[in-house]
This record gives structure tokens, C-alpha cells and sequence, in this order.
């Protein structure tokens, strides 16, 4: 049966892996291929680039970085952050990218989802969605701009919109566990799965191992995702699947 | 010299990649005759069977691939969509003509619950042929991404994975050969596909 997978992310500025990466044997290198291979050798399932360049006179870079990391990685690319049209889509999947994903351009104008779906197919298109908890009003609520605009959106709704629009792919982070390291926001994913049968990327929150057993045995997401936890080597991916391995999880 | 079917496929770069990271001369080409004096064809594919069958017809190509694999025996590689298209129809949205080169059909995922299609994802290749030069698939995990899938009989299978219904994962009809998932992003397996077809399955 289908492996669940286990997603790296890494943010790109100007074509440069920006926050420190700490693999045991390569300290500190901001290249995006390099690193990229060091995962795929650690036998990560798929990656996500996440564009986080400010001008978009440096966002040419990214193809660059894509063109090159495809050339010597062969997994599965994601990559984000500032598409703002199915041209920029059509320029980063020439480069190599396999998927698109989409956020704040994805509320802004959310005809680009069907646009991309129409063009590339469901599969290419992920809309990222990044949840924070509406104490006050009670409900998930779906923040852009990096997590910096709230939007007044309900995020279940929203989920349930942008797979009809054609969006293949969800990946939800959790805006309440980003950072704390204290596990996935399970209950989200639960609903979030209760809702849609796109696969799900569970985001945020993972500080050790068994936090990926939790959210693959109590919810039915398909991956799940983490940046810091692997780039300073907490958790490795070969432990962590052999973790998951050993507790039933089916990985690769 | 080894012919990617040049088609506008959306995966024909990344196929060029992993060629070129192996070290492998490949050159992409819709001109016929550089296609019969191949030593070996890979045919890509992403997509939607009926346009894609389409476009090989408009560029004159159908005719050619049938006859470089029959009369000239030249092996031949199909990844994804290039794999359902050898086959002899599709129902995906309409009925379409394949190019016939196995027996078989292209068939929808039959939707059964918890399991979402398109199957996207790593999947487990159960080894289903005896003697192939492909023996190395058994149990390693492979890169899928699709909605439909082949229904053939047995004896073209060489691996299949198990998604609800089983999946031809991998099939060769002859010097006719393959593969649902894509070796260009199924890491050192994958790669390792490429390299067998290129170095053992043509004739150098």
C-alpha cells in the first residue's frame, strides 16, 4: 500500500537554503541542491521549496534553483511561495517542479486553482493553508501572508472549497503548534479528513519522533511535514522511519 | 542512440534529467527517421490519454512508433501515461485508440473508501515475472501519480503494488516495456530502471 511520506521543508531567499541547515556531515551549506541530495540520501519522500524572496526581481532565481535541483534529485519538488499566475506555475514545472503549491495567491484569487487544475492537472496543484484556532469565535481560521493576515475564512469551509476548485493536495499547517514542538494538531487533521478525500500534508508542530506516529495513527493524513526538527538533525529521517516502521506505520 | 518521442509530454525534462545524471546520450526527437534508427525509444507521458494520443497522431508519430517497435524490434520504454498509451483503449473521459503494442486496457481506479484517487505516492512493487532484467524492483518503492490504471492479463506483468485493486506497476510485452510510476522521480530505483533498460534491454 501507499507509503505515508515524510516531507522536509526547506525556505528559499534568492536561490539560498536561508535558516542554518545541520546535518551531521554538512554543516551550515545554504545551496538548495546539496541539500536537497542530503535529504534524498536520508531517504526523505518528497520535498517542499518555499519561495520566500521579497522582490520579485530575485524570484527568477527560483526557477534556477528548481532547474538545478531536478537535475540532480529525483523526488517528487513542491515548491511555493509567490505564484501568482499559471504562467509562473508553466515556468516552475518546465523547471522541474512535479507540484505548485498556492496560498495567499490562492485567496486572493482563488480562479487560480481551477486555472492550474484545468492546465496541469488536480495532482500539480497543493493549496497550502495555513490554520490559527479563532478562540473568540470558535472556529479554525485561515491566515495568508505567511501568517501575518488574518482572513476571517473558516478553514474547513475553505478546505472543502478549494478541493472542488481543484486543488489535488492540502497541506495545512497548523499555526498553533508551529514552533512549540509539542506534536501535530490532530484534531484538525481528523476534521480536516472528515471533509475532503484529497491527500492531507499534516505541518507544524513536530518535535520528536513519536509526534509522527501520533498524527499517522489518530488522523488519516498522507504525509507530514517538518523543517527545523530535520535540519538540525532532532530527528533523522532513517530513525524516525524506522520508528514509524516498527509501530506499524507503512513508510518506504 | 536512445529517442525520447518528443511530444510536448509535461515530464520529458525531467526524463532528459535523469538521463543525463546517468550519464546516458539521449536525444529528444519527433523526426521519424531518427526515431527507426533509435537503439531504443522512451516514450513520456503526463496527462490526459485521449490529447495525448491526439497529439501523436497530429505529429505523424503513431505509424512510426508501431512500426520501429514491430518490423525494426526497437525496445521501447513507456513512463506514466507513456505506459497506459500502449496499451489498446482508455475510458479516461471518452473512448480512446492506444497504440496496441500489449494486449490490455486503461481503466478508471475503482473508488473504494479510505482510498483517494489520484493514487499519489511511494507504493511497495511485488515482483510478478520470473526472469527479467528488472528483478531489482522487488519490494522497493516506486513514485505513482495517477487516476487510471492498466488491466491486462498476467503474463505481461512484471511487478504490480497493491492499491485496492491490484496495479500493473510495471509491464513489457516483448521488447515492449512500461512502467506506471515514474523512474525519473523514484529516486536510486528508478534511476536504476533507466539505466537496465538503457544498458541491458538495448543493444548497445
Amino acid at each position: 500500500m501507499l507509503a505515508k511520506r515524510i516531507i522536509p521543508c526547506l525556505d528559499v531567499d534568492n536561490g539560498r537554503v536561508k535558516k542554518g541547515i545541520n546535518f551531521v556531515n554538512l554543516v551550515d551549506v545554504g545551496d538548495p541542491a546539496t541539500i536537497a541530495a542530503e535529504y534524498e540520501k536520508q531517504g526523505a519522500d518528497e520535498l517542499v521549496f518555499l519561495d520566500i524572496t521579497a522582490t520579485n526581481q530575485e524570484r527568477r532565481t527560483m526557477k534556477e534553483v528548481v532547474e538545478r535541483v531536478s537535475s540532480q534529485v529525483f523526488m517528487p519538488l513542491t515548491v511555493g511561495g509567490g505564484i501568482k499566475s499559471v504562467e509562473d506555475m508553466q515556468e516552475l514545472l518546465r523547471a522541474g517542479a512535479d507540484k505548485i503549491s498556492l496560498n495567499s495567491a490562492a485567496v486572493a484569487t482563488p480562479e487560480l486553482i481551477t486555472a492550474g487544475a484545468k492546465k496541469f492537472g488536480n495532482q500539480c496543484i497543493v493549496v497550502a493553508i495555513d490554520v490559527k484556532r479563532n478562540v473568540e469565535k470558535d472556529y479554525y481560521e485561515v491566515y495568508t501572508h505567511g501568517g501575518k493576515t488574518a482572513t476571517g475564512i473558516d478553514a474547513l469551509g475553505w478546505a472543502q472549497k478549494v478541493v472542488r476548485l481543484g486543488a489535488g493536495e492540502l497541506l495545512v499547517t497548523s499555526m498553533d503548534k508551529d514552533g512549540t514542538k509539542s506534536g501535530f494538531d490532530i484534531e484538525l487533521y481528523q476534521k480536516l479528513s472528515a471533509l475532503v478525500d484529497v491527500p492531507i500534508i499534516a505541518s507544524g508542530g513536530a518535535g520528536i519522533s513519536t509526534d509522527f506516529t501520533d498524527v499517522f495513527q489518530e488522523s488519516t493524513v498522507d504525509g507530514a511535514l517538518a523543517a527545523s526538527v530535520f535540519h538540525y538533525g532532532e530527528i533523522t529521517i532513517p530513525d524516525l522511519k524506522k520508528i514509524l516502521k516498527n509501530q506499524g506505520v507503512n513508510v518506504r | 542512440m536512445l529517442s525520447i518521442i518528443d511530444y510536448d509530454a509535461g515530464n520529458t525534462f525531467n526524463v532528459i534529467k535523469a538521463f543525463k545524471y546517468l550519464g546516458i546520450e539521449v536525444q529528444l526527437t519527433d523526426n521519424p527517421e531518427k526515431i527507426m534508427k533509435s537503439s531504443g525509444l522512451i516514450l513520456p507521458g503526463v496527462g490526459a490519454f485521449g490529447p495525448a494520443m491526439e497529439t501523436l497522431e497530429k505529429k505523424n508519430l503513431i505509424g512510426v512508433i508501431k512500426e520501429a517497435v514491430l518490423v525494426n524490434k526497437i525496445p521501447l520504454l513507456g513512463i506514466c501515461l507513456g505506459m497506459q498509451m500502449l496499451f489498446e483503449k482508455s475510458s479516461e473521459y471518452g473512448n480512446h485508440k492506444g497504440l496496441g503494442l500489449i494486449p490490455g486496457k486503461i481503466s478508471a481506479i475503482p473508488e473504494k473508501s479510505g482510498l483517494k484517487v489520484p493514487q499519489m505516492g511511494w507504493n511497495e512493487n511485488h515482483l510478478k515475472k520470473d526472469e527479467t532484467d528488472f528483478e531489482f524492483i522487488a519490494n522497493e518503492y516506486t513514485y505513482f501519480v495517477h487516476s487510471y490504471y492498466a488491466v491486462c492479463d498476467k503474463q505481461y506483468l512484471i511487478s504490480t503494488v497493491d492499491y485496492g485493486v491490484e496495479i500493473p506497476a510495471m509491464v513489457q510485452n516483448k521488447n515492449v516495456f512500461g512502467t506506471q510510476f515514474h523512474p525519473e522521480k523514484s529516486g536510486k530505483v528508478g534511476l536504476n530502471i533507466l539505466k537496465t533498460f538503457s544498458e541491458k534491454v538495448v543493444k548497445q
